[in-house]
C-alpha cells in the first residue's frame, strides 16, 4: 500500500516536470524540470533496491551534468525561443501519434509480465555500494576502464571543439 | 475519502510504462523543440527514461547487471554532455544562433 502511493507520487512528480521540460519554452526552465526528473528517478531507484544507483542519479546527472547544462545555458545567454508557424500535419498528427506509441508500449508491457509480480521496498539487496564494486571490478572490469579512455577523449575532444582561436 | 483500490505491492509494469511515458516524452521535445539546447536535454530525458527500465529489470531478475549497465549509460551521457555541450558552444560562435533549422549546411 504505501509502496503504490510512494511510487504514484514519485511517478507523477517525474511526469509532471518531463512534461515541463517539453512546454517550457526557455532552455533554463527545461533544464530545471530535468532536475524535477531526475530527483523523482533518483527516489523510485532507491525503492526498486538501487542505493548506489540513486546517489550516482543524483551526484552525476542531477549534480555534474545538469550543472554543465546550466552553465553553458548562462554562458550564451540563450532566450525563449521564437514560435515560428509550423505545417499543419506536425501539430495535428505529432500528439496523437505519440499517445499511440504509448498506449502500444503500455500493451505490450502488460502482456509479457506477469501480474502477480510486484515490488515491496526492501525486497532487492543487491543494489548496494559493495556489490556494485564486486561486479564492477571482476566482471565489468575491461569495460570500466574502456569508459575511462572514453572519458579521456570526450574531455580532449571538449577542450578541442571549445578552445579560443589564437591567430 | 474515496477507497482507492491500490495493490499491496507496485507492480513492475508500473515502472515500465513510466518509463515509456518518460521516452516517449523526451522524443517528444526532441521533435518538437528548436532551441538546440533544449533537443539536447530531450536527449538527456530520453537516456533517464531507459536507466529506469534498467534498473527495473534489476529488480525483477535480482541481479546487479542492471545497475552496472545503467552506470554505464550515465557515464557515456556525461561524455555526451561534455562533447554536444562544446558543439553547441562552436555553433553559437560560428553563427550567433541556437535555431536548430538555422544550421543545414549538411541539408542536400
Amino acid at each position: 500500500m504505501e509502496d503504490a502511493i510512494l511510487f504514484l507520487l514519485f511517478a507523477a512528480i517525474a511526469v509532471v516536470c518531463g512534461i515541463n521540460v517539453v512546454l517550457q519554452t526557455h532552455p533554463i526552465s527545461s533544464a530545471l524540470s530535468l532536475v524535477g526528473v531526475m530527483g523523482a528517478l533518483a527516489l523510485i531507484y532507491l525503492q526498486l533496491g538501487g542505493e548506489f544507483i540513486a546517489a550516482a542519479q543524483l551526484i552525476v546527472y542531477a549534480g555534474a551534468i545538469m550543472v554543465l547544462f546550466v552553465f553553458v545555458i548562462m554562458l550564451l545567454n540563450a532566450g525563449k525561443e521564437q514560435k515560428l508557424p509550423r505545417r499543419l500535419w506536425v501539430t495535428y498528427a505529432g500528439l496523437p501519434l505519440l499517445a499511440i506509441f504509448i498506449g502500444i508500449a503500455a500493451f505490450v508491457i502488460h502482456r509479457m509480465l506477469p501480474v502477480t509480480e510486484g515490488v515491496k521496498f526492501g525486497a532487492m539487496t543487491h543494489g548496494n555500494p559493495q556489490e556494485i564494486g564486486r561486479a564492477l571490478f571482476n566482471i565489468y572490469l575491461l569495460p570500466f576502464e574502456v569508459t575511462s579512455v572514453l572519458i579521456l577523449i570526450a574531455i580532449l575532444g571538449a577542450v578541442v571543439l571549445a578552445r579560443k582561436e589564437i591567430e | 475519502m474515496p477507497d482507492i483500490p491500490l495493490p499491496q505491492s507496485v507492480p513492475l509494469a508500473w515502472y515500465l510504462i513510466l518509463s515509456a511515458i518518460l521516452f516517449t516524452l523526451g522524443v517528444a521535445g526532441f521533435l518538437f523543440r528548436r532551441n538546440v539546447i533544449t533537443v539536447f536535454i530531450s536527449i538527456e530525458l530520453m537516456l533517464n527514461a531507459v536507466n529506469l527500465s534498467f534498473v527495473t529489470f534489476s529488480y525483477k531478475f535480482k541481479q546487479v547487471d542492471g545497475h552496472i549497465f545503467s552506470f554505464f549509460v550515465m557515464v557515456v551521457a556525461a561524455a555526451e554532455a561534455a562533447v554536444g555541450l562544446a558543439i553547441i558552444l562552436t555553433i553559437f560562435k560560428n553563427r550567433q544562433t541556437l535555431e536548430i533549422d538555422e544550421v543545414s549546411s549538411l541539408k542536400n
